[in-house]
């Protein structure tokens, strides 16, 4: 279990490199990658500033990595996520799940993206021609964390 | 007791963070948030819609009636959006 908080860029083939050897009992592997869009609502975003909690982030993302090894049988996993100033198309955020098989790791690649979304204390803030605004929180990214029961 | 904000409540109020003693009819988070909202102009907008004001004390999040005392870092945010 790995959680980082970084400002700098991530290599995903790296990083499942790095997760997966020396395991040979991993046959399956999932993995989730958030981009900048270079949209929000209907306005091109030239920028995004992720703000963050330091230390609250790290506690709740271990939490939820944990809370997802008590329900299904990982043998590895590993999510990343960046903070400070991003542009369209940079990497923001990186979740691996690593099982015997593909159904644990699915499901529990998405459990991972979904939870972080509502409890990971992230906000993000757009930059557009019409200045900088907060994002709000989506009703939409509740639903799919509430999937998963508490 | 040490007092954190992010996103648009730090902006609002103007500091990222604050130590303060609260007067000692300030038992729990509502409290806190009551007292917090006549500070200023700046706190009184940030803290104005309760509904979009999350907290967590000692970096877990709680609600309303979670009972304070003077070591805990208590930190105000709106809802998340990471990810």
């Amino acid at each position: 279990m790995t959680v980082r908080v970084q400002a700098e860029d991530f290599d995903i083939g790296v990083e499942i490199d790095a997760l997966t050897s020396g395991n040979p009992r991993i046959g399956g592997i999932a993995s989730f990658m958030g981009v900048v869009r270079a949209e929000g609502g209907d306005q091109a975003i030239s920028a995004m500033t992720l703000e963050h909690y330091p230390g609250m982030t790290e506690k709740k993302l271990a939490e939820i990595e944990a809370e997802a090894h008590g329900r299904w049988p990982l043998e590895a996993s590993l999510i990343i996520h960046r903070h400070g100033r991003l542009e369209p198309g940079d990497r923001i955020v990186l979740v691996v799940t690593c099982a015997k098989s593909r159904g644990p790791a699915l499901a529990a690649c998405e459990f991972l993206i979904d939870w972080l979304k509502t409890k990971a204390p992230f906000w993000k803030l757009e930059e557009s021609d019409q200045g900088a605004e907060w994002v709000d929180a989506r009703e939409s990214d509740d639903e799919a964390a509430s999937k998963w029961g508490e | 007791m040490k007092l954190l904000y992010f996103a648009w409540l730090r902006t609002k109020i103007g500091v990222a963070s604050e130590e303060v003693t609260p007067p000692e009819t300030v038992v729990n988070v509502d409290g806190l948030i009551e007292w917090l909202a006549t500070r200023g102009p700046g706190y009184a907008e940030a803290l104005a819609n309760r509904d979009q004001v999350r907290v967590a004390v000692n970096q877990d999040y709680v609600v309303g009636d979670q009972p304070l005392k003077p070591g805990d870092e208590v930190a105000l945010f709106p809802p998340v959006t990471g990810g």
